[in-house]
């Protein structure tokens, strides 16, 4: 492979590239899914291919081929630089790079069984077992689940010097029940909704989610929500559940805080940040009880954002964004570090696949647990009036990241320390900063999941990303509830 | 390009290694180029070429499927080795319905999808057009973003009992977006054809929004009178079409449960799925092969036919719900099998407006209402009613006595569908449309009366 990278690096540099890399991917998926009992989808897919990425006349160029010849790569090659000959034509100043350290290096995900050896009859089996379990609870209408792997090995060089070679294992999995009655559909999901649980783990993830135990629970609550009065409006105090808080995090804290959307360079599809640049290490972002963190290294944890080095050759780093509630930092690249005053880059920049662009994306963007013990059933004790959330229904954020409203599939008033009754269609809203401000309790360590988020869109052409949440219960204090249904 | 024949050939080796029952190949592929720009600056340039074969085996009514883009014959033998392993663990399905025959029946002739003058449009011409869109900005003391991509692509289908389907387009779009200091503006267009693009006047008139929403101004949320363009159009209503597959009504997932054969929506909403139609865009097959059929979706509001892949008929004429759903046939519009979601309508074409307004005659109507050039972040809040949630973006204006008065914060909204397409009381000309939220459709700017905006955002 690394002769392969040699072949696109040396036409990049004769054809006038100031900087080249090249990343190959040999890339592996699976996708098992059952439906209402049989099997609703059944699929390996495989990808190889060559990108490379030049700086010539001072602007980039990208080109990609899924033709691993010397021809074609070298052909390729001279397609990058020309397209990026062409970008000079457009620009306002040259690309400059931090200086990063070319390193030569080997990295796999810490597993211990390897998805792809498993069985898939075992795991159809599973995922039937599944099924029927959450089928077994009468007015589940419709019950769905799914297993996923996928296997990302690649090979970077640069002509920096950088040798790099990562093997990445993604596993996940999870189901939904669905009730239809009268005039409304409910839907409960577990470990998570939208696919479940992913982590960058092996199989052993799926003896951890306790799947088949969970499951007659999770069909009994689709069905019972029925029945749930609807969430009321007004202002509340809320307690989210770790997975809801971690997609909170995802879009009031993960987007806001990329460096290329706040420059201003995803203005056209994914939008900007009120994070500008002067709200550094000034903003208070959040209640003293907010630390948040950017950690793609191992030791955070195994979320869809852990890796060695991202792709441009950084290192895998853990930077502060936000520190007993103030702003601290943002996630950044090698060519937009100086817009910061950093002399190295954040190590964010991170491609769907060997044929995209890298670009930057959050890595585990996590909230960090309480220090004082504190599980969520003593957090529900020590609230009086308030409405707990769980399980994600609808996410929606403006284009600059300050107004959000979140659905979530289900709701407990709490009275007096206690659940008092199950509440259908919760949903909340508010300005980002205001919220953070707001939190007044996190739970602890043993409460704390790093939760993964599959299907990240960004960029165009749009790249799908997994992202890595660690979180766990918290309260926010008068929050408005309810104005989904407002006025409907 | 990976052509017919050389996928013919892929086809004729794939059956070679192949033990199934019955074998079906899927290819796709394109050569495509997008030039990003921001800040004045081209920033992001790429361009890629890709080319895939997906291998559907049957073992008695088992199937699966494996994908792999190296096309030499050891990884033709291992994706087929891959897609039978896949299948042949699996208990069978009694409603698996064996692969389609070759449609035999004479289909209308369509003109092309593929120009040569896109396909040809090289990186130089790219930077040539974006220069003069950059140009557009400077001159009004604007910084500018978007895109200018050009692709050829394939798509074919080839099966053991004689189908051998094949489609190739190009496609070209831009999509910009002009920036001043407290407001913005957007435009966006595609068409298979890149002649047909007009980036001057696009960003001319991205230009001109953001020029005119300057300063917006905070107006409480409430009901409102909006006049939603075309491309907001397409991105709220997108959301409601995958309902319309008949199996959405089998997995009783659809907002048409227990409502087809239902007047849901206004007298004035005609509603069709036409591959053929002259504006729209895609191949004229199905994930299995079967033709896509010309129908309607909604007469006058009352919504009468769903959409059907081969194996979603069969079951629904043995259904419960066989009475209530009206005619039951396969139309085409099937994706790949095995897949959970069935099928769903993707050309979609809103009928031809009886009396067509332009957006300054919507406006002229107006007493109080709000413009909005482009919605954002739509997700749905409730399946069963269809209420949507989102924010305007890019251009949101005051409308007041017939005209505009200035930009105004964004909105989010939480709208139903039902309601917003029962309270449409203007329409424009149906446009090919393309916005961010939902596939590209032909849609009507329309003018909506109580609008449901329930909070303002901070800019």
């Amino acid at each position: 492979m690394k002769d392969i990278a040699a072949w696109a690096l040396n036409v990049a540099e004769q054809q006038g590239a100031s900087y080249a890399d090249a990343r190959l991917a040999d890339d592996r998926s699976r996708a098992l899914a059952t439906k209402n009992g049989k099997i609703g989808g059944a699929s390996d897919s495989e990808s190889q291919g060559i990108g490379v990425r030049v700086i010539a006349n001072g602007a980039w160029g990208f080109a990609a081929s899924d033709d691993l010849s010397r021809q074609a790569v070298e052909a390729t090659a001279a397609r990058a630089v020309d397209i990026a000959k062409a970008s000079a034509r457009v620009k306002q100043h040259d690309v400059q790079l931090a200086p990063e350290k070319a390193v030569t290096a080997e990295w796999t995900t810490p597993f211990q069984i390897d998805p792809f050896t498993t069985s898939v009859e075992q795991n159809l089996d599973l995922l039937l077992k599944i099924d029927s379990e959450l089928r077994s609870v009468a007015g589940v209408t419709l019950a769905e689940t799914n297993m996923n792997f996928r296997r990302e090995e690649s090979w970077f060089v640069s002509s920096e010097g950088a040798n790099i070679h990562q093997a990445k294992y993604t596993t996940g999995a999870g189901y939904a029940a669905h009730a239809f009655a009268g005039s409304e559909i409910q839907k409960r999901s577990y470990p998570n909704s939208y696919g479940g649980q992913w982590q960058n783990k092996g199989y052993e993830l799926i003896h951890e989610l306790k799947l088949v135990e969970n499951a007659r629970r999770v069909g009994e609550e689709a069905v019972a929500l029925l029945k749930a009065e609807r969430c009321p409006e007004g202002v509340f105090d809320i307690i989210l559940d770790g997975s809801q808080l971690g997609l909170q995090i995802h879009e009031s804290v993960g987007h806001p805080i990329e460096l290329d959307r706040v420059l201003g360079m995803e203005a056209n599809f994914a939008g900007t940040s009120f994070l500008t640049l002067d709200k550094l290490r000034t903003l208070r972002y959040g209640s003293e009880l907010v630390n948040i963190v950017a950690d793609a290294r191992q030791e955070h944890g195994p979320g869809l954002g852990t890796f060695a080095f991202d792709e441009e050759g950084v290192p895998a780093q853990c930077t502060p964004i936000i520190t007993n509630g103030l702003f601290t930092g943002y996630l950044s690249s090698r060519e937009t570090a100086h817009a910061i005053g950093a002399n190295r880059s954040g190590g964010t920049l991170r491609a769907e696949g060997w044929n995209r662009l890298p670009i930057i994306r959050m890595t585990n963007v996590s909230i960090l647990p309480g220090e004082k013990p504190l599980t969520r059933e003593q957090l529900i004790a020590s609230t009086d009036h308030g409405i707990y959330m769980e399980t994600n229904r609808s996410w929606s954020i403006d284009d600059k990241r300050y107004n959000f409203q979140f659905g979530c599939e289900l709701g407990w008033e709490i009275k007096g320390g206690k659940r008092v009754r199950m509440l259908k269609n919760p949903s909340y809203s508010g300005i980002t900063t205001e919220f953070w401000n707001s939190m007044d309790a996190i739970c602890s360590r043993d409460e704390w999941v790093l939760w993964g988020v599959p299907h990240c869109g960004k960029g165009q052409p749009q790249q799908v990303m997994g992202t890595g949440h660690g979180a766990a219960p918290a309260r926010f204090r008068n929050i408005k509830v309810g104005s989904a249904y407002s006025g409907n | 390009m990976l052509d017919k024949n050389h996928a013919a050939d892929i086809f004729q080796r794939i059956r070679k290694h192949s033990t199934a029952d019955e074998v079906e190949a899927l290819f796709f592929g394109t050569n495509s180029a997008l030039t990003r720009f921001a800040n004045n600056t081209i920033h992001q340039n790429v361009a890629e070429e890709n080319y895939a074969v997906s291998v559907r085996t049957v073992f008695g009514g088992r199937t699966a499927r494996a994908t792999t883009n190296k096309l030499d014959n050891e990884s033709l033998k291992r994706v087929v080795q891959a897609s039978e392993n896949l299948a042949k663990v699996q208990q069978p399905d009694p409603d698996l319905l064996p692969l389609p025959e070759a449609d035999k029946s004479v289909r209308p002739t369509r003109p092309s999808r593929y120009f040569e003058q896109t396909a040809a449009i090289n990186p130089q011409q790219r930077a040539e057009v974006v220069g003069k869109i950059v140009s557009a900005a400077r001159k009004r003391g604007l910084t500018t973003a978007g895109i200018f991509s050009t692709s050829e692509s394939v798509e074919g289908i080839f099966n053991s009992r004689g189908v051998a389907e094949w489609h190739a387009q190009t496609s070209s779009e831009v999509s910009i977006t002009m920036l001043a200091a407290d407001s913005s503006g957007w435009q966006k267009a595609n068409s298979p054809n890149v002649a047909n693009l007009d980036p001057a006047t696009l960003a001319e008139v991205a230009a001109e929004k953001a020029q005119q929403s300057a300063a917006p101004r905070e107006i409480p949320a409430g009901k409102y009178t909006v006049i939603l363009e075309p491309a907001a159009v397409l991105d709220i209503v997108g959301f409601m079409f995958y309902d319309f597959g008949g199996m959405a009504i089998l997995d009783q997932r659809s907002f048409l449960n227990e409502r087809v054969g239902k007047k849901l929506f206004g007298d004035n909403i005609d509603i069709w799925d036409d591959v053929g139609h002259p504006l729209q865009s895609g191949a004229p097959f199905d994930g299995e092969g079967v033709g896509r059929q010309r129908v309607q979706l909604v007469d006058k509001g009352v919504v009468k036919r769903l959409v059907y892949a081969r194996g979603t008929a069969e079951k629904m004429k043995h259904s419960e719900y066989k009475d209530k759903v009206g005619p039951i046939e396969p139309t085409g519009h099937g994706f790949p099998l095995p897949n959970e979601m069935g099928e769903a309508p993707m050309n979609i074409v809103f009928g031809n407006t009886r009396e067509p307004r332009t957006i300054e005659q919507m406006m002229a109507s107006t007493e109080r209402g709000v413009l909005v050039t482009r919605l954002w972040y739509i997700r749905e809040v409730d399946p069963y009613e269809k209420i949507l949630t989102g924010m305007t973006r890019d251009g949101t204006f005051y409308v007041e006595d017939g005209k505009i008065c200035g930009g105004v914060r964004n909105f989010r909204f939480n709208e139903s569908l039902l309601h917003m397409l029962s309270n449409v009381e203007e329409m424009g000309l149906p446009v090919r449309a393309s916005g961010e939220e939902s596939f590209d459709m032909v849609a009507p700017a329309m003018k909506v009366r109580e609008f449901n905006f329930t909070e303002v955002t901070k800019f």
